[in-house]
């Protein structure tokens, strides 16, 4: 039942917002929701490893990068199909190729699914402050080695021409909107049945304590490796689309640092312990940057965003669900009831593995 | 003599240049009740790690139920029926104690019975496990609400939650009043006759004496005495190791 | 493939060791031994680096000299992180999560300081000795880079004295190992603990008067090292001084020859790819624990 409601509800909010911006007309609204709707499903993503199993990664632009270049490569194949295959399947080719957009987007997360998957299991034996570091490193190493990849562009960047009208909608970017409001939802959704199932119970216990998770049974490689699959293919998925969005991409705009930075704060000021916090936490940040890039300047937004994440590690670790959380157990313990505030806290299950 | 539940054959564990463990060779039948004594530092936390595959051991194999155990992770053992409680209790501090003893229920328990468990029947093992060991009115709270002693129970209720063949309970009566001492050493004989082989590890005599079948005494990483508990204490040496020679 | 072209890359490669040694070893402080991932030094590195080339600009004064003066501010700024630190995360219990989120958020925000500040054009200090080329035969020792590899491993050299003959310095090696007996010796853990921070954090004030002498410098240039940093210290073994010099001149020999024998834009992923493949296969590190 409530997870009806959880689905009814997003699709709703989702739509409406939808359906106002294309009343106004300004297809900037649909360029912003675009952003802000990707940094959910980077939060979402990025929280199932570091806020359900304690392990930081540093690296989310690589994840994202796989994805968007996997689109490139796609892109580029399917432009120059008569290049680069053989008669017999070039004819094939050409029936499949361009791929479109929902494809593409499995596609990039099955790519960095399978980064995520082998960077695990190099490191993931070792205690979580070595995860952190080597995600830093890979981020770098694959940054070098997509630089140094002629095919996908290099440092010069890869020009993606992007349909300019989509049957029924008209509009490419709202298009692009509708993607990955899907696609949100479907984060938003895998976090939470995560959160419900005996693989969230698994990953709190990796993160609250691994070596007694051990010797509880617990598989907590195997979960960790799951964690860091599920985590980066996500993240490739959010990527996937992006060449398309953007028309142009070099790496470093796709490796860029914003990724990284806004991946870690929006879930650690949103809060860590459950599927609603990295939702709040982009929303908000996502929301706050869109409005400070275009009032101030970009590199301003990114600090307060660095700030924000500083300020609230130390005084409030666990963000602001925790702040809201411990508002509302104090005032339901006022009165000794069930409050229609403890309620709604029970139905976004804002407790580990609350059923 | 039937084919023993744990087989600890020359085991050796060194930290760096320290010598841990040195050549322990230990045996349990099924069924059993073994106390486990010796000074501090004597590694029988070690033995302990080493057995259960939190650490590893650099020689030596360690059998359990006529398997070789050696390569195994620590969660691949519990899921053949080694559980043990930790010294230093470890709970999981965002998890409340009925969803601490439902850890092991939802990750051990199938492996041991050979079938998923319900939901339902996951909830009442809970709550009959929290009942077992006095906890069924916290079990909703979170460890730090617990006092020490309350955590010392849930710790040895959730190595009890993994149904297992063998416990090895390491110091779970440390700072537990006398009635709490008998009501712990009542409880874990209460599972041994259902069936559970235990190995207690203890410094409070009175429990140990009163519990075990058979003593084994372990000083500076290697075995001492292995025997009857009146006989053992009353040799030479285990004399010797507690009050210095 | 000519012998002047290798054994030049080779000798380029070791000078820069040597100074990846200076910058390591406040991370082999921090991280060897106060177990306290500080992935945000290289931003203390590139601040010392700043602050070298203002006070050069405005006074003309050398950068190494200003470095030297700024060092009791730096060690304040580190004993200042180091109780931010140990207030929020270490007294509390926390999970590791968050203070490597925190030295994460103290990176960015000053490299985005340093942005807003300076802009992102490379800034370079001006010295005497930076022009100058020492020529053996087909050899060239610059001195741009002999003198900070010089003063580096100088600095590193005092740095093992100093953790091995003075009551301090043992006192910070003996409270990564217990803790307890620290204590029950009449010595504050804390504040052993807070010394050694702020000791790793003056360090990076030489560094970075070390850097900006080799190279141009600009507000990203602290990432680069994250991986250096990290790779030299965990190849090195954690603890371990000499290792760290050891593999300091390892990498830069790799670094410097891939520069020069596949080209520059290869040499970033050969420090973060050193540090995957250590972490990977050899976790202890080369002369390992």
């Amino acid at each position: 039942m409530r997870a009806f409601l959880f689905y009814l509800f997003s699709i709703l909010v989702g739509g409406l917002f939808f359906i106002f911006a294309r009343w106004l007309g300004n297809d900037y609204l649909f360029f912003a929701g675009y952003t802000v709707l990707q940094f959910i499903v980077l939060a979402t993503a990025w929280n199932i490893l570091g806020g359900y199993c304690g392990y930081v990664n540093f690296g989310s632009a690589a994840f994202f990068a796989v994805g968007a270049y996997s689109s490139v490569a796609m892109h580029k194949l399917g432009a120059g199909v008569d290049r680069y295959f053989p008669e017999w399947i070039a004819g094939f080719m050409k029936l499949i190729l361009p791929l479109n957009i929902p494809t593409l987007i499995i596609l990039g997360g099955i790519m960095s699914g399978l980064v995520g998957l082998g960077t695990g299991y190099l490191t993931l034996r070792l205690r979580g402050a070595f995860f952190a570091i080597a995600t830093l490193a890979l981020a770098v190493v694959l940054q070098t080695l997509i630089v140094n990849w002629d095919f996908v562009g290099g440092s010069r960047g890869a020009y993606i021409i992007r349909p300019s009208e989509v049957p029924i909608l008209g509009s490419y970017i709202q298009y692009l909107f509708l993607v990955m409001l899907v696609l949100s939802v479907v984060a938003l959704a895998t976090a939470r049945i995560i959160e419900q199932s005996r693989l969230g119970y698994g990953f709190a216990t990796i993160r609250d304590d691994e070596i007694a998770a051990e010797a509880c049974g617990v598989p907590t490689l195997r979960l960790k490796l799951i964690a860091t699959t599920i985590s980066g293919a996500l993240m490739g998925m959010a990527g996937a689309p992006f060449p398309y969005y953007i028309g142009y991409l070099e790496p470093s705009s796709a490796f860029g640092l914003a990724y990284a930075v806004n991946s870690i704060a929006m879930p650690m000021i949103g809060g860590t312990t459950s599927w609603v916090g990295p939702l709040v936490g982009a929303l908000l940040l996502g929301t706050l940057q869109q409005v400070a890039t275009v009032t101030i300047s970009s590199a301003v937004n990114l600090l307060i965003v660095g700030l924000l994440l500083v300020g609230f590690v130390i005084i409030a670790p666990k963000g602001i669900i925790g702040l809201v959380q411990d508002f509302m157990r104090e005032r339901a313990s006022d009165k000794g009831l069930p409050t229609w505030r403890s309620r709604l806290a029970i139905f976004a299950n804002m407790r580990p593995g609350a059923r | 003599m039937a084919e023993p539940l744990l087989h600890v054959e020359n085991l050796g564990k060194r930290f760096g240049g320290f010598v841990a463990l040195d050549g322990i060779n230990l045996s349990v039948q099924p069924g059993e009740r073994v106390g486990l004594i010796g000074p501090n530092g004597s590694g029988k936390s070690t033995l302990v790690n080493c057995m259960c595959g939190t650490l590893h051991n650099e020689t030596g194999t360690v059998r359990f139920d006529g398997r070789v155990v050696d390569g195994l992770a620590a969660n691949q053992r519990t899921h053949r029926g080694m559980a043990r409680s930790f010294q230093l209790p470890r709970p999981f501090h965002t998890l409340s104690v009925a969803e601490n003893l439902r850890i092991p229920l939802l990750y051990t328990a199938h492996s041991r019975s050979g079938r998923h468990l319900s939901h339902g029947e996951i909830e009442s093992r809970c709550h009959e496990l929290a009942a077992l060991v006095g906890l069924a009115a916290k079990a909703g709270k979170l460890p730090r609400d617990l006092t020490q002693v309350e955590m010392r129970k849930l710790e040895l209720a959730r190595a009890m939650a993994a149904d297992p063949k063998l416990l090895v309970a390491d110091e779970a009566m440390a700072g537990l009043s006398q009635s709490e001492v008998t009501d712990i050493v009542d409880l874990l004989i209460k599972l041994n006759q259902r069936g559970v082989t235990i190995i207690l590890i203890e410094h409070i005599m009175r429990a140990v004496m009163s519990f075990s079948q058979r003593l084994v005494v372990l000083v500076s990483g290697k075995k001492i005495a292995d025997g009857a508990p009146n006989e053992v204490v009353n040799t030479r040496e285990v004399i010797g190791a507690y009050l210095g020679e | 493939m000519s012998v002047d072209l290798l054994v030049n890359a080779i000798i380029a490669g070791l000078l820069l060791g040597g100074f990846y040694a200076a910058v390591t070893v406040g991370v082999s402080l921090s991280f060897g031994i106060l177990d306290i991932v500080n992935i945000a030094h290289p931003a203390f590195i590139i601040l010392g680096s700043y602050i070298a080339y203002i006070v050069n600009q405005t006074f003309g004064l050398d950068p190494i000299l200003t470095a030297i003066i700024v060092l009791p501010a730096f060690y304040a700024l580190g004993a200042a992180v180091y109780q931010v630190y140990y207030a929020s995360f270490e007294k509390r219990g926390q999970d590791a999560l968050r203070g490597l989120a925190f030295f994460f958020g103290l990176l960015f925000v000053t490299e985005v300081m340093l942005i807003l500040v300076f802009g992102v054009d490379y800034r370079y200090v001006q010295a005497a000795y930076i022009e100058y080329t020492w020529h053996f035969g087909f050899m060239d020792l610059p001195f741009r880079m002999v003198i900070p590899c010089v003063m580096s491993l100088l600095m590193v050299g005092l740095l093992q004295l100093y953790l091995s003959r003075t009551f301090t310095g043992r006192a910070i090696m003996a409270v990564s190992q217990d803790q307890l007996a620290l204590q029950l010796m009449a010595a504050d853990p804390i504040k052993i603990k807070r010394t050694a921070f702020a000791i790793s954090i003056a360090t990076a004030s030489l560094a970075g008067a070390f850097l900006i002498i080799i190279q141009p410098v600009e507000p990203s240039v602290g990432r680069e090292y994250i991986g250096r940093v990290f790779a030299i210290c965990v190849l090195g073994g954690l603890q371990s001084l000499p290792g760290t010099v050891i593999a300091a001149m390892l990498l830069g020999v790799v670094e410097s020859l891939t520069a020069t024998f596949s080209g520059p834009s290869w040499a970033p992923a050969v420090s973060f790819g050193f540090l995957l493949l250590t972490l990977a296969f050899r976790p202890a590190g080369l002369l390992g624990r």
